[in-house]
């Protein structure tokens, strides 16, 4: 399918040039995150820090506040994801099994909550939360997550399902299989990957929201809610520092193995988000 | 069939499964209830919910929600020509990131699609999907960091000795104020560096699509490299463009954080949503606003359909 490159022809100075400088303007600033956590400065962002410490790892993990945060985050990734695998892998099984009538419909209705901008969506959520006073809860975080992160099950799933042969269906069937034992031994093994790549991308899609969330999400907050309110009101910038570069580990690792549990298929995990 | 299912044991599945499988149309519908429920109830309910409480009014003494039907939000909105500006500022940022990504994201997509070696061309794609699905805040942050007076662009700007220009750039008008990190430069800049990922890795999916067979018979009819790159590659590619600019666009319009943090305190359309519905309690402001982005979005989709984006998503 790729072009590739074309034998005998290399690429010119000013194009490698462009795209090596736009590779370092994506990653520069991640690296400077993880260099200001080491800061000994307390006060501003002056450049280049004055010294080095790890001090601030030690502080941001003593903080009470910070731990809460961190457990509410991962706890409501937690389910969503959990709720995202279920109903996008539900969604995706349907619409590869049959043709039916607004089958076309299913795909944008999924992709809606993310594309259409966050802020709808929370606000839609939140005055249908107050339209019928349901309060804030754990679970209304949950609802907001879940509905943005379905999308990412269901297009790693389907594209997985659309390379699944039905004929090994067809065979299990006429092997004496039932559908359960079917869905057992052979559906299951054979979306088993797209299924952890999908439900690690929603993990780290639902870990790091924020816009949805603030709507969502009432006095509570999340990791992201609470950087959000360090980066409006600064208090003690140096574990803000700390909490960026912890939340840059966190997502990175889902993200690399999704990455390389797909990579030797045609459909990259992550590549619609 | 029977007696086979019941020599398996788990006969009531076996039973069940026996039954699903004679009724296909009831096998989707459990598939597709689940699902339908919750994007279908919840999500669309909650945004028709929404939709409708812009026909809502608010009571201009009291402050309260007067729950029927009127066209006064509208009016307000519409006659307000603070409201305008808002949403001619946002379209024009909406803008302006759009072509300020393409610019960046074509020269890394054309490279990695077609000079980078299978390993290189990996790394490469991994290198544009972890600042798609790293944290947002962490990204916006760090360019605090690097845009603050005190920060690293000032002091790069120091010791190159281009103060000076620095200096003039913050002076322009418009664009400028008091450092980067207080002016719409800045806020392009950041919406640019968030977007970007958006904007390559379509643009890499319509390059695939080019068949080296065509770049050769261009090549082979005489045209030079910057003749087949302008009359071959790039209109080839410009699905992928025109995929890229739906989420640069839809995601600069509805973003409130950003302008928030790195920028002057003039309102984006996503700004003024949040503050109607915040501090000033106005649903049905709000509610009219978000309908801004839906409506521009709207047409934007209904053009690049034409354009046949939607096949290089």
């Amino acid at each position: 399918m790729s072009v590739g490159p074309p034998p005998g022809t290399r690429a010119g100075l000013p194009l490698k040039v462009a795209a090596a400088a736009g590779m370092l303007f994506l990653h520069i600033p991640l690296l400077i995150i993880i260099l200001y956590a080491f800061s000994t400065e307390e006060k501003s962002f002056k450049f280049p820090i004055p010294g080095f410490t790890t001090k601030w790892f030690g502080v941001a993990f003593a903080r009470q506040d910070i731990r809460d945060a961190l457990s509410l985050s991962l706890q409501v990734a937690a389910v969503s994801t959990a709720v995202a695998l279920v109903l996008g892998t539900l969604a995706a099984a349907a619409v590869w099994r049959s043709r039916f009538f607004g089958r076309e419909a299913i795909s944008l209705l999924v992709i809606l909550p993310i594309a259409l901008p966050g802020i709808i969506t929370g606000i839609a959520l939140r005055s249908a939360l107050s339209l019928m006073d349901i309060p804030f809860s754990f679970w209304t975080i949950v609802i907001g997550h879940a509905t943005f992160c379905i999308v990412v099950v269901y297009n790693n799933v389907l594209a997985r399902f659309r390379r699944t042969s039905r004929a090994l269906i067809e065979a299990s069937m006429d092997l004496g299989a039932d559908g359960f034992q079917t869905l057992r031994y052979v559906i299951l093994p054979n979306i088993a990957t797209a299924l952890l790549a999908g439900g690690m991308l929603a993990f780290a899609l639902s870990f790091d929201e924020v816009i949805v969330t603030t709507f969502t999400a009432g006095q509570q907050s999340t990791l992201p809610i609470w950087m959000l309110s360090e980066l409006v009101r600064p208090r003690e910038r140096p574990v803000t520092n700390v909490v960026a570069v912890f939340v840059i580990a966190a997502t990175f690792i889902p993200i690399v193995a999704a990455f390389y549990l797909t990579r030797d298929t045609q459909d990259v995990a992550g590549s619609v988000k | 069939m029977t007696a086979l299912a019941a020599s398996r044991g788990g006969s009531a599945l076996a039973g069940l499964s026996t039954a699903l499988f004679r009724r296909p149309r009831l096998t989707l519908l459990l598939l597709l209830v689940p699902p339908l429920l919750w994007l279908g109830v919840i999500y669309l309910g909650s945004l028709f919910a929404l939709l409708a409480q812009s026909f809502f009014s608010i009571d201009e003494f009291s402050g309260v929600i007067i729950r029927e039907f009127s066209l006064a939000t509208y009016r307000e909105f519409l006659g307000n020509a603070a409201n305008w500006d808002i949403i001619l500022r946002t379209v024009v940022m909406a803008t302006a990131v759009t072509l300020g990504c393409t610019a960046i994201a074509f020269p890394i997509a054309y490279y990695m699609v077609r000079y980078a070696g299978m390993r290189m061309k990996g790394l490469l794609y991994l290198g544009v999907m972890l600042p798609l699905w790293s944290s947002y805040l962490v990204r916006v942050y760090s360019w605090k960091l690097i845009l603050a007076k005190e920060g690293i662009v000032s002091w790069f700007a120091a010791q190159l000795h281009l103060t000076w220009l620095l200096e003039a750039v913050l002076e322009l008008p418009v664009i400028g104020g008091p450092s980067l990190s207080i002016s719409y430069l800045g806020t392009f800049i950041v919406f640019v560096y968030i977007w970007l990922p958006f904007m390559i890795l379509p643009i890499i999916a319509a390059l695939e699509r080019v068949p080296a067979s065509v770049i050769e018979a261009s090549g082979d009819l005489g045209a030079t490299p910057g003749q087949t790159f302008r009359n071959v590659i790039f209109p080839l590619a410009m699905p992928g463009v025109v995929a890229g600019s739906i989420f640069t666009f839809s995601l600069t319009l509805g973003d409130y954080i950003i302008p928030g943090i790195i920028g002057q305190s003039t309102p984006f359309i996503g700004q003024a949503v949040y503050s109607h519905q915040g501090v000033a309690g106005n649903i049905p402001m709000a509610a009219a606003f978000t309908l801004v982005p839906i409506v521009v979005m709207g047409v934007y989709l209904s053009v690049a359909k034409r354009l046949g984006a939607f096949d290089a998503l």
